[in-house]
């Protein structure tokens, strides 16, 4: 015990020595939550459009009005050729063109079919999908708007379906990305730090000077990482309070579960640190390894895209994924009030993984060399 | 009772061999020195003695205790300082001696009496991180740190490689002065001059012994007449030196060539002569006593042709 302390004591004073250390602290978790639930987001706004009137009545005159109206469309141009459109969309002025034939009026009042094309520039798959939708939405409004002013027939039947959104009522953003964010955050503490911290010994040639000592292997290793655990910790309330102060996001379940989850997930990450510590002998590789997990931890993780659309392999391989996971369970908590009863699943694969990456690095530790 | 016993020792690495089955023993309160040029094995006999590397065949003993099967006891009763400068750069001096003295359940207090003489000389700047500690101070503050738990063998893997001279000097008195203290001392060096300040050596290459003793008995096994040559062309002087039929050995030492001839019976006058008629300007010859180098290149030749 005596041993253990000593070493915590000595890994505090050169974690707050190390002057990187205190603006990671403090500095990532605000910059992560300020920047990526700001620039991160599925929202699409000021979509620029090109305009190709030909109809030019008050009809058509409308749905631009109703296009230019809405927050998400912004008309950049107008022409009456199909090039000056097509022009603009290659040198991304416009990412969509409005294209509204002649006949428009006619039709409309005269109940036929009528028709108008959007053009829109789908590099972006996503984005693209979101235009289209966007902009069906605003054409189907005005389409129903029509139909009960002009039409002189029996109103046709209608199924009126009421939305009720739950957990995220005003389908807030942030409200969806914080909980997240923060995971990433605890989770690059965890793994990153700790890996780096036995690594840096053996670079340095310190562990060296430790491995002839009578120190226990256990201590050696609780020794280790009981301070980033903590830190981890740490760092997680302090994300949680900035998140609240500044995005007031909801936290519906119990900060005894949250932190409770944390613990568990941080020895998870603790564990993977450490591992890739004892397989790496300097802080190049090991950050190379780490932040090779990292990457397919985060983006399989449905942080940014959401699980139930990736391939059913992809799927299936979060299983494994302790990031997807620990999302799932902070989101569950955060936004729906999770209780643990919910979240049982995820509880117990976490701790199951806990103590398999704990003893392989335990295992794989060594104070003597072959 | 022997301090360290080994008996053929071996470790490879792939297929170099670092330490070819080696057999010594070393006594009780010794002041050891393993003298060989960087690559000898060295440094892995003394991770091997210090139980931080496992031998591939052989058995070594420390104290009585094995290094393979004991280590954790022998951990207590060694202490060691690798060749790198290995203590925390972020702490400071009195932290890191701290720390070390936690970590083996003792304090500074406890044992100071021992590390007094070496410690007193960095304690003004006990403060200061061990990162900004110029060599010497570095080398002191890492003896201290090997011996804060009293260990009855002191291992020093090339402590003074890259340390000045005075600093050297310095050096080698604390390390008598901890032998006269009953602690058995057990250094490397690369420097065949500090040979002379062992009490016993062990002349090691390529991973084998070449001679074993006090340094003056290894020097007594130098058994020929040793000449030291200089001329005002020294290129010129070892093309006529190579091409003499009765030259046995010629290696340079600084500004003399240190010579030994095939013949038993011969005289200095000859080889002045044949210098003189291979135009050899300026001739000056005298004869010396051996040194541990000479020794040394001697016992590798002989190894060579063996």
């Amino acid at each position: 015990m005596r041993t253990i302390r000593f070493l915590i004591q000595k890994e505090f004073i050169q974690i707050f020595r190390n002057k990187g250390m205190l603006p990671i602290i403090f500095g990532m978790p605000i910059i992560q939550l300020l920047i990526l639930t700001n620039a991160a987001t599925f929202d699409l706004r000021n979509v620029q459009f090109h305009l190709i009137d030909r109809d030019q009545t008050t009809t058509s005159r409308k749905l631009v009005e109703k296009f230019t109206s809405s927050e998400y469309f912004i008309p950049v141009a107008q022409s009456f050729s199909d090039e000056k459109g097509e022009e603009n969309l290659k040198s991304n002025r416009a990412r969509m063109v409005l294209n509204i034939p002649g006949n428009f009026e006619k039709e409309v009042l005269s109940n036929k079919v009528s028709h108008i094309q959007f053009i829109i520039n789908a590099e972006d798959g996503n984005a693209a999908g979101l235009t289209q939708t966007y902009a069906s939405n605003i054409v189907h409004a005005f389409a129903m708007e029509y139909q009960s002013v002009w039409s002189s027939v029996d109103n046709p039947k209608q199924i009126k379906i009421d939305y009720s959104f739950w957990y995220n009522p005003e389908l807030n953003y942030e409200t969806y990305m914080i909980p997240g964010i923060l995971v990433a955050l605890v989770s690059m503490i965890g793994l990153f730090l700790s890996g780096m911290n036995i690594v840096r010994e053996k670079e340095i040639g310190t562990i060296e000077q430790l491995n002839v000592t009578p120190i226990k292997k256990h201590e050696f290793i609780i020794g280790k990482l009981l301070p980033f655990w903590l830190l981890g910790l740490f760092i997680l309330g302090f994300g949680l309070f900035v998140a609240k102060l500044i995005f007031n996001i909801p936290i519906m379940g119990s900060l005894w579960l949250i932190f409770g989850t944390a613990a568990v997930y941080l020895i998870v990450v603790l564990g993977i640190g450490l591992f890739i510590s004892t397989v790496t002998d300097t802080q190049q590789q090991a950050m190379f390894i780490a932040w090779f997990f990292m990457v397919i931890f985060m983006l399989l993780g449905g942080l940014f895209t959401p699980i139930e659309s990736m391939p059913s392999w992809a799927q299936n391989l979060t299983v494994v994924n302790p990031i997807a996971h620990y999302i799932q369970m902070m989101r569950g908590i955060l936004i729906k009030g999770a209780v643990i009863g919910d979240i049982s699943f995820q509880v117990i694969v976490l701790s199951l993984y806990s103590i398999i990456m704990l003893t392989l690095s335990v295992l794989r530790y060594r104070k003597v060399n072959d | 009772m022997p301090a360290i016993v080994v008996k053929n020792l071996t470790k490879k690495y792939g297929g170099v061999i670092a330490v070819n089955a080696l057999t010594f023993s070393v006594e009780k309160g010794e002041l050891f020195g393993f003298i060989g040029p960087d690559g000898a094995g060295k440094t892995s006999l003394f991770r091997i003695l210090t139980t931080l590397l496992l031998p591939d065949a052989g058995e070594a003993s420390v104290n009585n205790l094995d290094v393979v099967k004991d280590y954790k006891k022998l951990r207590t009763q060694l202490g060691y300082m690798p060749g790198r400068f290995s203590l925390y750069q972020d702490l400071s001096v009195e932290e890191n001696l701290k720390f070390f003295a936690s970590v083996f359940g003792t304090t500074i207090e406890e044992n100071y009496d021992l590390i007094k003489d070496i410690y007193v000389q960095i304690e003004p700047f006990k403060k200061r991180r061990a990162g900004q500690l110029s060599g010497g101070m570095k080398q002191k503050l890492a003896l201290s740190c090997a011996l804060i738990h009293k260990p009855e063998i002191l291992f020093l893997d090339e402590p003074t490689t890259g340390v000045d001279a005075v600093s050297r000097k310095e050096f080698w008195e604390m390390l008598k002065r901890l032998q006269q203290k009953g602690i058995t001392v057990v250094v490397s060096t690369p420097y065949m001059d500090e040979a002379s300040l062992c009490g016993r050596i062990a002349l090691i290459q390529n991973g084998k012994i070449l001679g074993i003793d006090t340094p003056n008995n290894i020097v007594k096994t130098f058994d020929k007449p040793l000449l030291a040559v200089k001329a005002r062309n020294t290129h010129a002087l070892i093309e006529a030196l190579r091409k003499y039929p009765h030259m046995h050995s010629l290696y340079p030492f600084g500004e003399f060539l240190h010579y030994t001839d095939k013949r038993v019976q011969f005289s200095n006058d000859e080889i002045h002569d044949y210098l003189t008629t291979e135009m050899i300007q300026q001739i000056e010859m005298k004869p010396i006593e051996p040194n541990i180098e000479d020794c040394f290149m001697a016992l590798m030749e002989k190894q060579d042709h063996e």
